[in-house]
Order: C-alpha cells, then structure tokens, then sequence
C-alpha cells in the first residue's frame, strides 16, 4: 500500500508540481511552436504521452541490463539518442499498420518528438533519480500528461488572444512566452500541494 | 580553391543578428530559458553549445559526402552525441560546480534544435571554412543571448552580476526573476524588444 501511495504521489508530482514544460523547460520548442490550436495541441500531447511511456520502459531497461551492467555510462547520451529515434520510428510504422485513423492524427508530429528534449531529458532523468521500472513508467506517463496539459492550455489561450489588441511587436513568440510566464506563476501554487 | 574573405565574414556575422538562433529563429529555447538564472551560468550554456556546435559543423562538412543522405539525421545526431558527451565529461572533470548548476541540460545538447538544424541547413552543403565560420557566428549569436538574459535575471533576482553583489542591503530581490516565470517573461519581453529594434533600423 505504501508504494502504491509513492506511486500516485509521484504521478501528480510530475503532472502539476515538477511540470516538465512550465518549471523544468522541457519541450518548449513543440510547446511554442504546435500550440496555435487547440485540437492539434491535443493530438501533439497525445502523441509525446505516447513515445514518453514507451521512453520511460525502454530506456530504463537499456540502462539497468546493459550500460550498468556492463559499465558503459559513456554511451548513456548516444545510446538514449539512438533508442529515441528508433521508438519514433518504430511506433510511426506501427500506428501507420494498424490504426490509419490515428496516423492520420498523429502523422506529421511524430518524426518531430525525435528531437523534442522533453523526451530526452524524460530518459536522462530516470537514471539520475534513481527511480524502479514502475516509478519510469509512471514517470514517463506523468511527465507526458503534464505536457498535453500545458499545451493544451497555452493552445486554448492563444486562440482566445486572436482577437485581442496585441502591441504589433510583442505578437506571435513574445506574448507567448509572456503568457507562459503567467501560467508558471499560476503552476508555483502547486508547489505546496503534497511534500515528498 | 580561393577563400573568398567577404562571404566568411558574411557568414558569420549572419548568426549574431539577422539569424540570430533564439532571437530570430526562435530555436534552442529550453536551454535559453532553463539556465539562464545567472549570467555564469549562461555563459557556460552558450560556451558548450558553441563548441559542440563548431566541432559538429566542421566534422560534418568535411564527410559529408560520405555520408547516405536518408541516414543522414541518425548520422549527424551520432556525431553530436559525442561531442556532448566529451563536453559533459569535460566540464564534469575541470568545473564540477559549473556542471552541477546545468545538470541535464548539458546532455539535452544532443537534441538542442539549433544544433542540429544548422548541419542540416547549412553545414551539409557548404565548405569547411564557411561551415565554420557559421559556426562560430552562430555560437557567439547564441551565447550574447544567453549572457545578457542571465546578467537582466540574476541583477533583478539577486541584486548581483556574475556572483559580484551589486546593489547593497536596501534591495530587495525580486525572486519572481530567477524562478521558472521570470525567465518566460524576461525572454519574452526581450523578444519584443530586439523586434523593435530590429523595425527602426529597416
């Protein structure tokens, strides 16, 4: 039962406390770039969750058999990289196989999570927390949920802010991450919501 | 084959505004925002990224013609792995406080968009001299940024520019600066501002 509590604790840290795009910076690229609509906001977030829990279990497993097994920490980043790339890669042909509707969905944000850092600092932060194959996973899912959260929100903002009188200057990326800023403010509020 | 020093020069000046990655761009952003909380901190950021970026453009343009064009991405990701991986161990070795503060985004240069864009862009289909060149422009774009947010955040944050206190017990820091928010809307407002300037002298 104890674990089990570690385990929700862990998800809704990750979710709204650790927020990896508003308070560890991960994934910002997607995050200003895919976020004009809502819709294609949410397919992106549901995409990363995807590749993100895929992430967590595979790279946990390269890292515990094989590099510290074998005592190979030097590979960790070519490694993580590689695996990276091919789970896209392997996935896109996967959802392409089976379901047509969702690679319809999905299609063109796929390739583009290869180098979305929110990925791959998802895989260099297992090691570095220490966390066991369950805890990635959740871990992994949390951190994707967390993203499609953000996105989701800053997306819904940014549509509404079409018809708002923007200065010209600060149109398009600054008041963006203007807003960002506003939304990490509202985020630090969660910071006193469970102590681990 | 004659180097022609006017299209160098062109090539590097190109990164320090007009193409400036964070500022124009807008590219490489997690790093700009995630470590900038203090000017040291990012002018490491923009050092290591510099280096990798360089080293990475010159090995590329050098064997690029050996290299399959549909494997091409997996190629130059590999090619900068190692050189992330050099930095990290590097920087672990002779400034152990310097690479505790950046932690992860040290590695995370592996994918930092910049990097990789630019091999993409520019390294896979001009000579060494000029991919260099753009490397070193690129570079310095890169870090002048990165210093300048980090020295705006840690002056208001801390009342302090590279670690040296500036402003005496009177002041009282506006943490809000150095937290995650402040570094969102610092760059922000910076944007809009270089857009400004950026219009006047059209």
């Amino acid at each position: 039962m104890e674990e089990f509590t570690q385990i929700v604790l862990l998800f809704i840290s990750t979710v709204l406390i650790n927020n990896f795009v508003l308070i560890r910076f991960l994934g910002i690229c997607p995050f200003l770039g895919v976020s004009k609509q809502v819709e294609t906001a949410f397919s992106m977030g549901l995409a990363t969750t995807f590749v993100m829990t895929l992430t967590a279990a595979a790279t946990w497993m390269i890292n515990t058999f094989i590099l510290e097994a074998l005592n190979l920490p030097f590979l960790q980043y070519v490694s993580f990289i590689i695996v990276i790339a091919s789970l896209v890669q392997f996935v896109e042909m996967f959802i392409k196989k089976t379901s047509p509707v969702l690679y319809k969905a999905l299609g063109i944000f796929l390739p583009l999570i290869t180098t979305n850092c929110a990925i791959m600092g998802l895989a260099l932060l297992i090691p570095l927390n220490g966390y066991s194959f369950i805890a990635s996973v959740v871990f992994g899912f949390g951190a994707g949920v967390g993203f499609t959260l953000a996105i989701v929100l800053i997306a819904g903002l940014r549509e509404k802010l079409e018809f708002g009188d923007v200065p010209e200057v600060l149109k398009g990326v600054p008041v963006t991450l203007i807003i960002a800023g506003i939304m990490a403010m509202a985020f630090m509020g969660f910071s006193g919501l469970i102590s681990m | 084959m004659s180097i022609d020093f006017k299209e160098l020069i062109a090539d590097f000046k190109n990164g320090l505004w007009a193409e400036n990655p964070v500022i124009r761009l807008v590219i490489g952003m997690c790093p700009t925002l995630a470590v900038t909380n203090s000017a040291e901190n990012g002018l490491a950021m923009g050092l290591a990224t510099s280096f990798v970026l360089i080293m990475s453009e010159f090995v590329i343009s050098i064997i690029k013609k050996l290299i399959p064009a549909n494997v091409r991405i997996p190629s130059y990701i590999l090619i900068i792995a190692t050189f992330v991986t050099f930095t990290d161990y590097f920087l672990k070795a002779f400034f152990p406080g310097i690479a505790s503060s950046l932690s992860i985004f040290i590695p995370l240069i592996v994918v930092n968009c910049l990097i990789l864009g630019r091999q993409e862009a520019f390294a896979s289909k001009n000579p060494t001299h000029r991919a260099v060149a753009d490397g070193i422009g690129m570079g310095i774009g890169f870090t002048w940024v990165l210093t300048l947010l980090g020295m705006i955040r840690e002056f208001f944050g801390m009342g302090s520019m590279f670690g040296f206190q500036l402003l005496g017990e009177w002041y009282r820091p506006m943490v809000i600066m150095i937290l995650p928010a402040g570094a969102f809307i610092t760059l922000g407002i910076l944007v809009g501002i270089m857009n400004q300037i950026s219009r006047e002298g059209k």
